[in-house]
Parts: C-alpha cells; sequence; structure tokens
C-alpha cells in the first residue's frame, strides 16, 4: 500500500527520535516519554556510590547485564582523603562482585575512556551518571546524563526512562580558520544560544561542515551541548567514526541518519570560516565574548585538562603556542592533566610531555584534577585561571574566591606566555 | 500542598544548591542541609522550614548532575521547586526522588509568599494569583506517587 504524503512526513525522525525508537520498541517522537534498553551506562566516583545506595535500596540483588555497566574513578583521583579511598574501595568491591569493569584511579576521566574504549558507538544509547556523557554523541551515539538513581535502576532492569528530545538542527559550513579551535565553535554556540537555550533539546550536529571537523572536534561540540542544557549533542556518522572506531571495538554498528524531512523545533547556522578565537568570561560559560575584549587581564593560573580540552591534539596546540612564545611567564602556574592513561602515554612517548615539564608545568594524575576542584591544584583567592574546561561557575574550582575563564587549549598557552590573556593569533602567526 | 516561597534567581547551578566541597565531606542529607544555597544565600540554611517552596527563575539546577543536589533540599524538609526552567539532570534527579518539579512563570513570587500547589496550578495565596502549570506525563506522576524511583521498585523491580 502506499502511503499518503502526509503519512510519509508524519515518519520521518531526527537521529534521537530514530535511536530512541530503536532502544524502546515504540515510535518514539519528540515529547513522548519512553522506557528504552541501554546498551552501556557509566557511574563515575562522583555518582556510582550513591548509585550503590540506591541500588541496595531498592531491594537490589543482582547486576542485570554486568557487561553494559562501567565505573570510573576520575572525579577524585588519587583519593585525596580517607573518606574518598573508602569509597573507592567500595566501588571496587561492588565491580569485582558483580562483574563490572572498573576503570581505577590514573586511567582517566570516564567520558574519555568511553570512547576511547569503543563503548560509545553509533546508534547507541550510551549514557553516563555525570553531565558530560553528552561527549559520545560525538560517535552518533544518543548520549546523556542521568542521576546516580536512574544507574541504580539500569543497574536493576537495564532500562531507563527518557522524555525524547525535540531536537535544534546545528547547520555547520566552512571550516576552522588558522588560531581558532573546536572549543571556539563550542563558545561561539553557547553565546549564541544560551546556557539554557537548548533545554530538554537535543542538538544535532549536520551539513557541509560536519566532515572539517575531526573526532577530537565533535568530542568538545559534543561535550559541550549540556552547557547550552541540551539533553545531547549528536552527529551523524561518516568516515571519520569509522577510523576512529577501527581497532577500538569488535562490536558491529549501524549508523543512524537523520530522515531528510525531520521536524526540528529550530535550525541554527555556525560558519566555521568566519569564527575567532572566544573567551567564557567568570561566572558564566554564555558570557562569551572575542578573546581581544578581555585581552590583558592578568592571569595567573592556566589549566590544560578536563573532557573538552585533555586530549592529545589539545595538548599539541597548547605546546606548540608556548613554544613559539618562549615559555611561561613569570608568575603564571600552568598545570597539565591529560584526560587518559592513553593520552599521557603519547605525551610522553611523542616529547610533548618532557616540553611542559622543561616549561615549569605540574603534571597532575589523569582524570578531572582541578577541573571541578575535588582534587588537583586550587587556585587561591582572587586568582585568575583561564582553563580548557567548560565550565567556570563561582566555586568550581574548589575556590569561590577565584576567577575562571574558558577558552581554546591555544589561548590557554597564550595567556601562559604572556601572563595575560591574549589572542593567540598574535603568538603562532 | 501549601508552603512559604523561597526565592532565587536564574541559573541556580548545582554547585550553588550544594558545593562540591561540600559533598566531599559527607553525602547525608541531614549533614548537608546545613550548607544549603551557602554561595548564593548564606542565611538560608539557617531560616529554611520543612515545608518551604524554592521558587527559581529559568534553568534551576544546572550544571553537574549530581544528584545529591535534589537529596540535600529534601534532607531540608522541601518537597517542590517551582522555575520558570529546570535543567533537565535536575529536573529527572527530582522525579526519581519524589521532589516535585513545577514549571510555571515564577515572576510575580516574592520571597515568603504563601503557596498552594494542586494538581494542574499554583495558587499564590498571599496575591491571590493563579498559574497554570503544565501535567506531567504519566509515568513521572507515578514515580512522585510512589515517592520516588526507590519505592517505585521496591514494588515493581522495574518500570
Ligand atoms: S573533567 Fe570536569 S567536566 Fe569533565 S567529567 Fe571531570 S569534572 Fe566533569
Amino acid at each position: 500500500m502506499v502511503c499518503p504524503t502526509g503519512t510519509q512526513a508524519m515518519a520521518a525522525k531526527t537521529i534521537s527520535e530514530k535511536i530512541l525508537s530503536a532502544k524502546s520498541g515504540v515510535d518514539a517522537r519528540a515529547g513522548r516519554v519512553v522506557v528504552c534498553r541501554v546498551d552501556c551506562a557509566m557511574g563515575t566516583d562522583g555518582s556510582a556510590p550513591m548509585a550503590i545506595d540506591y541500588f541496595q535500596a531498592m531491594g537490589g540483588q543482582s547486576v542485570r547485564d554486568a557487561a553494559r555497566i562501567v565505573f570510573a574513578l576520575d572525579h577524585y583521583a588519587p583519593a585525596p582523603n580517607r573518606a574518598i579511598a573508602l569509597l573507592h574501595q567500595r566501588l571496587r568491591e561492588f565491580a569485582g562482585r558483580f562483574g563490572i569493569e572498573l576503570w581505577d584511579v590514573g586511567e582517566g576521566i570516564g567520558h574519555q575512556l568511553m570512547v576511547e574504549s569503543g563503548r560509545a558507538l553509533p546508534g547507541g544509547l550510551v549514557v553516563g551518571a555525570d553531565s558530560h556523557a553528552v561527549t559520545y554523541g560525538a560517535l552518533n551515539a544518543f548520549s546523556t546524563g542521568i542521576g546516580s538513581s536512574d544507574l541504580a535502576a539500569i543497574l536493576i532492569c537495564g532500562r531507563l526512562w527518557l522524555r525524547v528530545p525535540e531536537s535544534i538542527r546545528v547547520n555547520l559550513s566552512g571550516q576552522l580558520p588558522r588560531g581558532v579551535y573546536a572549543k571556539d565553535a563550542a563558545l561561539a554556540l553557547a553565546a549564541a544560544l544560551g546556557a539554557d537555550g537548548a533545554a530538554y533539546q537535543a542538538l544535532e550536529f549536520g551539513g557541509p561542515g560536519v566532515g572539517a571537523l575531526d573526532m577530537d572536534d565533535r568530542l568538545v561540540l559534543s561535550n559541550f551541548a549540556v552547557e547550552m542544557g541540551a539533553k545531547n549533542g549528536i552527529f551523524p556518522a561518516d568516515e571519520q567514526t569509522s577510523e576512529y572506531l577501527a581497532g577500538r571495538t569488535r562490536q558491529g554498528f549501524e549508523a543512524v541518519a537523520a530522515d531528510a524531512d525531520a521536524r526540528y523545533a529550530r535550525e541554527v547556522a555556525l560558519n566555521l570560516d568566519t569564527l575567532s578565537p572566544q573567551v567564557a568570561l567568570p561566572h558564566q560559560v554564555d558570557r562569551v565574548e572575542p578573546i581581544g575584549q578581555a585581552a590583558g587581564t592578568p592571569v595567573q593560573m592556566v589549566y590544560l585538562g578536563t573532557c573538552t580540552g585533555g586530549r592529545v591534539k589539545d595538548f599539541h596546540e597548547a605546546r606548540d603556542v608556548l613554544k613559539a612564545g618562549g615559555g611561561v611567564a613569570r608568575g603564571v602556574k600552568l598545570v597539565v592533566t591529560p584526560a587518559s592513561r592513553a593520552v599521557l602515554e603519547t605525551l610522553a612517548q611523542d616529547g610533548t610531555l618532557a616540553d611542559f615539564v622543561a616549561m615549569g608545568a605540574v603534571v597532575v594524575t589523569p582524570g578531572c584534577g582541578s577541573c571541578c576542584g575535588t582534587c588537583g591544584a586550587i587556585p587561591g583567592d582572587g586568582v585568575n585561571v583561564i582553563s580548557t574546561a567548560n565550565r567556570n561557575f563561582k566555586g568550581r574550582m574548589g575556590n569561590s574566591g577565584a576567577l575562571i575563564y574558558l577558552a581554546s587549549p591555544a589561548s590557554c598557552a597564550a595567556a601562559a606566555v604572556r601572563g595575560a590573556i591574549t589572542d593567540p593569533r598574535e603568538i603562532d602567526a | 500542598m501549601t508552603g512559604r516561597a523561597r526565592v532565587f534567581g536564574d541559573d541556580i547551578n548545582t554547585d550553588y544548591i550544594i558545593t562540591s566541597r561540600r559533598k566531599r565531606e559527607s553525602l547525608d542529607p541531614a549533614v548537608l542541609r546545613a550548607y544549603l544555597f551557602e554561595e548564593v544565600d548564606p542565611r538560608f540554611a539557617a531560616t529554611v522550614e520543612a515545608g518551604d517552596v524554592i521558587v527559581a527563575g529559568k534553568n534551576f539546577g544546572c550544571g553537574s548532575a549530581m544528584e545529591v543536589a535534589v537529596t540535600a533540599v529534601l534532607g531540608a524538609g522541601i518537597r517542590a521547586i517551582l522555575a520558570r526552567g529546570f535543567s533537565r539532570t535536575y529536573y529527572r534527579n527530582a522525579v526519581n526522588n519524589g521532589l516535585l518539579p513545577v514549571e510555571c512563570d515564577t515572576g510575580g513570587i516574592r520571597e515568603g509568599d504563601r503557596l498552594l500547589i494542586a494538581d494542574a496550578e499554583v495558587r499564590n495565596l498571599t496575591t491571590g494569583v493563579t498559574l497554570n502549570t503544565a501535567p506531567l506525563p504519566e509515568i513521572m506522576q507515578q514515580i512522585i506517587a510512589a515517592g520516588g524511583l526507590v519505592p517505585y521498585f521496591r514494588r515493581h523491580g522495574d518500570f
């Protein structure tokens, strides 16, 4: 039977609607609440201990599908005190008892490991009990942050309730100019949409600009989706996706594309050609200005790391600017925290780590480090920090007396060179 | 339910509700209630009473998805939050713990107003103004009615 065109139009779906339909077994349209089977769920040392409390309170006896669960000890790594050490022990014991994979202290940030290990795959529903689980959208997975109670429910039954989001289509075009990076695109988008501009909605990236972004770039944009309130930030899959996953997984997967006539809440154009270096001013991630506006602001601490800006490419970009500029200015503390052990190993092998050490950088255990003020280097009162992270709330890095600026790795490095916020194009030119 | 309005502004993130620093010391809501909102209103914890209703602007609970930002609020005896909008993780954590999130136009509510929260409306007993709210989807209603996912799962063991 031939469908009338009206029915066909109804059938068109966004990437998110398609994945959630497949995972729930029902016609998952924006606005509907569906119960979905989860392909993989990650808990951190910040969220999994509470999930175990919920699991026990719910009367949990066994884990439904341990192969689909993973724990990461990343937020408090290494344990800064006895209470955290005990909490880590508890997670190791629980994971051991039920056969759950656990990424221990020093392995890195859970989100980075989800991606590196091939656990986040195209077309999958991959969640994490941490808001930056949106990161895996770069790999064409529907990925979003959940709570500890959600994780406990997944431990017990393998499923999750989700409201199917409307999608905002972000049409990417052009390519990033010299001295401008994915982080600048993410900040520009946050400024355009606002910190709640995509609340309850999905960001679906598309358009000819996608191909000009490599996987590391896409991870930055997906990671930032939550800073606009989005439920997820999903990319289509292409050759770069397959290349990235080659050797990381043996599992089959099927890329999911949006239908041509899928319905979007709205469309936003992001022309990469026209972007310039950006900076988010304290204490809001959407208080974004072209970096020139803040140029000259003195900086005492520079932080390179996190699930936004702690990958190999980020450190290479920062190192290049630092070398071109003659190293770190007097009075600036440079802190380097690789996102994972694999990142650290690469930096050690290719000489980048030695460069940082020679420039006086403090190198911290792979993990969240200073990002959320739970371990690592805490800034002092009145200290201006410029960071490759995704959040600059007051108190975020463990001291509400510090002021946090967010920028690309190159811009952070430029600030380290001059001891003040600087357009990185002035240095690497 | 009725309660007294405790008013906050826009973009109250979970670190403002309870800081990561305090969370490192304890996860016990009975302990954490002493530090509720300390970054934005240092006098709040000393003056909060059971039954108070949090009233906020847009994007309440943005930032980290930490669930303790919900349980610490519940620990102070708060049962409902009205906001112009919530971050989605805070919203779902609230539902999963039996804390009622209500989206409505909170602009006219002042500190100390008496509020009556009913099915599809919020009545400001102090000003006489009634605000309409959207009804919750069924599964959320069931989870909140059960008192959160814990009692819900104890009963059903699944969704
Ligand atoms: S690096 Fe920062 S933003 Fe990323 S998961 Fe860790 S604490 Fe969260």
